[in-house]
């Protein structure tokens, strides 16, 4: 029995009060909110904070391979899923693979993942998702896009969710898309690109899967099914195939907006938040052709700890939302704002990222096995470079075992907000935390409201964007106020 | 056995330019400009010297050595000198310890730094070029510092206004001193209501607990204390130099406090112990030391025992550091009103407690200053160096 092991979400802290679009370009107003990657969030680090829900509690090093799927990569040449392996902390001999260029990628990385598993060829694959795609300021779907991530484990042991079979279309269709070069989406006339693509494309595998397997509508607890940027085609493609309110998933408008590539299987996800064993689910999306898979929900559901993921009911409920457009135009670098008048970032040493990745990429530091003390040192700047090679603590040389620090958490023993720095969203907030288990560090804090950082605030570490300087995207952590 | 420096060397000329934003000067005129006033005071030519010791932190034209090039010493030995902020003191070190070896007999110690050519607010980088920029932490300079207040108000319970009104205290002592100082990079008195509403910098340090950057230069010459008189009548003579790094703990270890410096505090106790000093309070007649924000200044009082740990509030409200007070800190105006060129300020806190024992300092005058202490930092709270001098007119 091959299918879904676990699952997890993420939906970024912020959210964009759609009525400031409105206040902006005019136009006509549309309800609700969209989420919005920070400024140091991208597909990468959305993908990663998914994969991390939904491998919370369980060994990363266990686990055979990691895809991702997105239409935003921040690489055009290099690999993403092996960022996102590595600050999960999973092993070197595993599969790596980057889905890319259809909003159809994750549910195709599912099926990939599932023949891998099925012909024994990795014993469980983490499929993420994620996507931050790029609307055209004043545009028709400015309002409607929203950013967010989604991950799920696939695997034959513990299967909270039989992927009983799937069912392909593939369609040759230019109705949305972006050419290299191009910064935001274009669409043909919408109603064309309706018409022809998702109201007729997805109607034909739905209906191919439940032929098959000799389904009606009513055999299904839940319908996930991916939704356009003209949400009331939504409505009227699953009503058309004689599926009430009550078994379709809504699909995030109101509250995240449509996330591309990552929406379906955050669909997914909520649903299988609710589910119940013996539940029958059908899971479609779209995107140059479409694909319906069908998903029985075991017992193991209730027996194994997947319930306390955060995922997207979790996300949701912890949020800020911002009220001010131009924050949200500077975040997006869609405007560009004058610098603080601070030395140039100095340029990020390749080799030295190569060197130090465990402490950089893993957040692994050192625990003393003379004096037992677990310690982490910055892997620049003051006290020298990694690795600690005399204890901290006792002098000891060369005594150490490597010690994670990414799954901890802290709290911070000072902090200062910085309004010197040559920061995207000022105050700079510098923090030194100390970890539940032993060391401290210092970090910047990001996904925090200026007015409530004190001394005690509960953090966890994430993985973000410092800064994208000639060419290269560093990655590194920051401490982030636990989210609800 | 390891011998003291204590009497040994003695200080006959020194210099220190005008500080601040000195548009119109060059790295070489401010280190020309220090070590030819310091010539004419020792009334020496610069062919006496016979080797030299350059402070510089990063934006001094010209590498190692060569940096002091522009003084067209004539194929004498010179030595760079850098250990950041701490760097002026360090380069009085090196030169003290060549003459009181007698391989040197006339020592020459030049720091200067030329801050304002970045066309940038602050400090430049301190990151060495090739090995930064993996990960990073975007911060400064006064966010570092930010975090010893932070961590100090709240160990000692104070409020933001009460914390930020002790740190205010110090700043409007600093302007009254610089202000009556001509080569002062500011001349302004300030209240201390101006310098809590001045806007934040780095919470809860605002524009007024922050010091210059500035450009400026500083020199001293010294030779062995048994030649000095020849010189000059009224030398002044060494009584301690020592320094402390730090093994840069305090970032990484859940022990370090954050509202002291492990540094400042064991260089106070070396430097005592070599002058023979056991009541700093009593025994220290005036100090200059390393005020690059408020909050240090105030931490400062506690770790070289001027104040007892967590009590230096009622001495600077009481007035206890001020120019007529019991032990005035900061007579010429501090690194806060002076300025603070990097490799310079070393030598610049020892141009101040030089003038004060030879009765040289105008308006600033201090009577009977006994011995002063110059205190010399360079890193951040946690991890950094520190030079403490103590000198005499006896």
């Amino acid at each position: 029995m091959v299918g879904i092991t676990s699952y997890g979400a993420y939906i970024p802290y912020h959210r964009l009060n759609r009525e400031e679009i409105y206040k902006a370009w005019g136009g006509f107003p549309i309800p609700g909110e969209k989420a919005m990657a920070s400024h140091d969030e991208d597909a990468v680090t959305m993908a990663w904070e998914a994969a991390n829900d939904c491998l919370h509690g369980s060994d990363p090093k266990k686990i055979g391979g990691l895809y991702i799927a997105t239409t935003t990569y921040p690489y055009k040449e290099k690999q993403c899923s092996t960022i996102i392996a590595t600050a999960l902390d999973m092993g070197s001999e595993i599969r790596t693979a980057d889905f890319a260029n259809s909003l159809r990628g994750g549910t195709i990385a599912i099926a990939s993942a599932l023949d891998a598993v099925k012909a024994g060829t990795a014993r469980s694959i983490v499929v993420t998702a994620a996507d931050t795609r790029m609307p055209a300021p004043g545009g028709f779907v400015e309002g409607s896009y929203g950013d967010g991530a989604a991950a799920l484990l696939i695997g034959d042991k513990d299967v909270i969710a039989t992927i009983v079979d799937h069912y392909f279309v593939s369609d040759e269709f230019t109705g949305e898309w972006r050419a290299d070069g191009d910064t935001f989406i274009r669409s043909w006339e919408d109603r064309m690109v309706l018409d022809e693509g998702y109201s007729a494309i997805l109607p034909q595998a739905i209906s191919g899967l439940m032929k098959k397997h000799k389904l009606e509508a009513k055999d299904f607890a839940k319908v996930v099914v991916s939704a356009p940027i003209d949400i009331r085609r939504h409505g009227k493609l699953t009503g058309g195939l004689g599926f009430g309110m009550e078994q379709i998933q809504e699909p995030f408008f109101m509250t995240v907006g449509n996330t591309g590539t990552a929406l379906a299987m955050m669909m997914l996800v909520a649903a299988l938040e609710e589910a119940k064993p013996g539940d029958k689910i059908l899971f479609a999306n779209y995107g140059n052709g479409a694909d319906a898979f069908l998903i029985e929900v075991t017992d193991a559901i209730k027996k194994k700890k997947v319930h306390d993921r955060r995922a997207t009911k979790g996300y949701l409920a912890s949020k800020r939302v911002l009220t001010n457009y131009a924050t949200y135009l500077r975040w997006r670098g869609l405007v560009t704002v004058e610098r603080a008048r601070r030395p140039e970032i100095p340029y990020t040493s390749l080799t030295a990222l190569k060197r130090s990745r465990k402490e950089v990429l893993r957040l692994y530091g050192d625990k003393c096995k003379v004096c037992g003390n677990v310690q982490y040192q910055m892997p620049f700047g003051v006290g020298g470079m990694t690795p600690i090679r005399v204890c901290y603590y006792c002098q000891a040389k060369d005594q150490f075992e490597d010690y994670r620090f990414s799954d901890k958490r802290g709290h911070i023993f000072t902090y200062s907000l910085d309004l010197l720095a040559d920061v995207i969203d000022p105050p700079g907030t510098p923090v030194f935390i100390d970890f539940e288990g032993g060391g401290r560090g210092w970090f910047e804090l990001t996904d925090r409201d200026p007015d409530q950082v004190k001394v005690g605030m509960p953090v966890e570490m994430v993985l973000r964007e410092m800064y994208f300087d000639r060419g290269i995207h560093n990655y590194y952590w920051k401490a982030r106020p636990v989210r609800g | 056995m390891a011998e003291s420096i204590k009497d040994k060397v003695a200080i006959i000329g020194m210099g220190c330019t005008k500080f601040g934003e000195l548009w119109n000067t060059s790295a070489s005129d401010l280190m020309v400009d220090a070590a030819y006033e310091a010539y004419e005071d020792a009334g020496i030519e610069p062919k006496d010297i016979d080797a030299a010791w350059v402070g510089n932190w990063q934006e001094v034209t010209g590498m190692a050595g060569l940096g002091l090039a522009g003084l067209r010493l004539q194929y004498k030995p010179i030595t760079r000198v850098e250990n950041m902020c701490a760097t002026g003191t360090d380069a009085l070190r090196n030169a003290s310890y060549a003459v009181a070896s007698g391989v040197v007999d006339i020592a020459l110690a030049v720091g200067a730094e030329k801050l304002k050519d970045m066309g940038i607010a602050g400090l430049i980088s301190t990151a060495p070029g090739g090995t930064a920029g993996v990960g990073g932490v975007a911060t400064t300079a006064p966010a570092i510092f930010a975090m010893m207040a932070t961590r100090y108000f709240d160990r000692y319970n104070l409020s933001p206004d009460e914390g930020k009104r002790m740190l205010a205290h110090i700043s409007v002592k600093s302007h009254h001193n610089g202000n009556l100082n001509p080569k002062a990079h500011f001349h302004r008195e300030l209240t201390i209501e101006q310098v809590m509403n001045a806007p934040i910098i780095a919470w809860p340090l605002g524009l007024f607990d922050c010091c210059g950057v500035s450009d400026g230069g500083a020199a001293a010459i010294v030779v062995r204390a048994a030649d000095a008189k020849k010189f000059k009548a009224d030398p002044v003579y060494i009584k301690s130099v020592q320094m402390c790094v730090g093994p840069a703990e305090g970032p990484v270890r859940s022990d370090y406090d954050f509202t002291h410096v492990e540094e400042t505090y064991r260089a106070g106790l070396a430097s005592y112990a070599e002058a023979g000093i056991k009541d700093p309070r009593q025994e220290i007649g005036m100090a200059e030391v390393h005020d690059c924000f408020s909050i240090t200044e105030a931490t400062i009082m506690e770790d070289l025992q001027f104040s007892p740990r967590g009590k230096c509030r009622g001495d600077i409200e009481g007035g206890f550091f001020d120019l007529d007070g019991g032990l005035p800190v900061q007579p010429d105006g501090g690194l806060k009103c002076f300025g603070h060129p990097v490799g310079a300020s070393g030598l610049r806190m020892l141009y101040e407690i030089y003038l004060q024992l030879q009765g040289r300092a105008g308006p600033r005058q201090i009577k009977n200053p006994k011995l002063g202490l110059t205190h010399n930092m360079g890193g951040m709270p946690p991890a950094c160096t520190v030079a403490v001098a103590i000198v005499g007119l006896t």
